[in-house]
């Protein structure tokens, strides 16, 4: 029900520091996207986005995750090792026409998104009885 | 009673080992799209105060409650399971990028840090501690007499 725009993979940088954005990268954050009774449920590790800074876009039948980070480095303090890097994350997902666009949830807490797309009552199988002639 | 110029900086130097884990994670950025996810989980950052130090580690999905951070002398362990968001036979997975399971991690720390004077917070899925060094640790200034 959800297709990826974007190349496929985890954590990769979508963006390097082409325009003049606060942070230097972007990423697309890791997810996990998984289908259970009528709906299917997208997360998206973004740590780090507060939840103000999160935001989810639909046009037509895209559907496009952005969060924005607040680089965070303590007064004071000189860097001494950096094992990851802080960024901003994007990731878009084409929806089928299943979705119930109206009708689509979106969760944010301790940095990881929450969406869950119901399937449209047209798409649901429908019996179709048959007369007897 | 001279001794070799080497051995004693590299003795004096708290951070070298951290320098030197720096250099490795260069290393494993160059060339590598993927950089972010290390061998170790999960991946921390180091900032150095005078008499402290900061850790700062990304924990998406975990709360406040899942973590389990102890601190001994030059230590800290970080330990901690990712919940289990969907189980059950109704469950169609078609992607799993996320971490899961659990994870452990001890770092070295480049000096002694007070376990009482330790600030943990956890916030939008980045865990930050703030490390004091103990006041009888502190390098201490010697003052010079003239004579």
């Amino acid at each position: 029900m959800a297709q990826e725009m974007t190349a496929q993979g985890g954590r990769e940088v979508t963006r390097g520091d082409t325009d003049n954005s606060r942070t230097a990268m972007t990423f697309m954050p890791a997810v996990d996207i998984f289908e259970q009774g009528d709906a299917t449920v997208i997360l998206a590790d973004m740590p780090g986005v507060a939840p103000e800074d999160m935001d989810v876009t639909l046009e037509r039948q895209v559907l496009t995750l952005r969060g924005q980070v607040r680089p965070h480095a303590p007064d004071g303090y000189r860097r001494i090792a950096s094992e990851y890097r802080e960024g901003d994350y994007e990731r878009a997902f084409t929806l089928s026409d299943e979705v119930d666009q109206d009708k689509i949830k979106a969760d944010f807490k301790h940095g990881v998104l929450r969406l869950e797309l119901p399937r449209a009552a047209e798409a649901k199988p429908k019996k179709i009885s048959i007369k007897a002639a | 009673m001279l001794q070799s110029t080497i051995a004693p900086f590299r003795a004096f130097d708290p951070f070298a080992d951290m320098r030197r884990m720096q250099s490795e994670m260069n290393q494993l950025f160059n060339g590598f799209g993927m950089a972010q996810r290390s061998q170790v989980h999960p991946a921390v950052n180091f900032w150095a105060g005078q008499d402290s130090i900061v850790l700062t580690a990304e924990l998406p999905g975990l709360s406040e409650d899942d973590i389990e951070l102890t601190v001994k002398d030059t230590t800290a362990v970080l330990r901690g399971s990712y919940p289990e968001h969907a189980s059950g036979e109704d469950v169609t997975w078609r992607r799993r990028e996320r971490p899961s399971g659990a994870f452990s991690r001890t770092v070295e720390l480049p000096f002694r840090v007070d376990p009482e004077k330790v600030d943990a917070r956890f916030k939008n899925g980045v865990l930050t501690v703030e490390m004091q060094r103990p006041d009888d640790d502190k390098p201490k200034r010697i003052q010079i007499k003239a004579s």
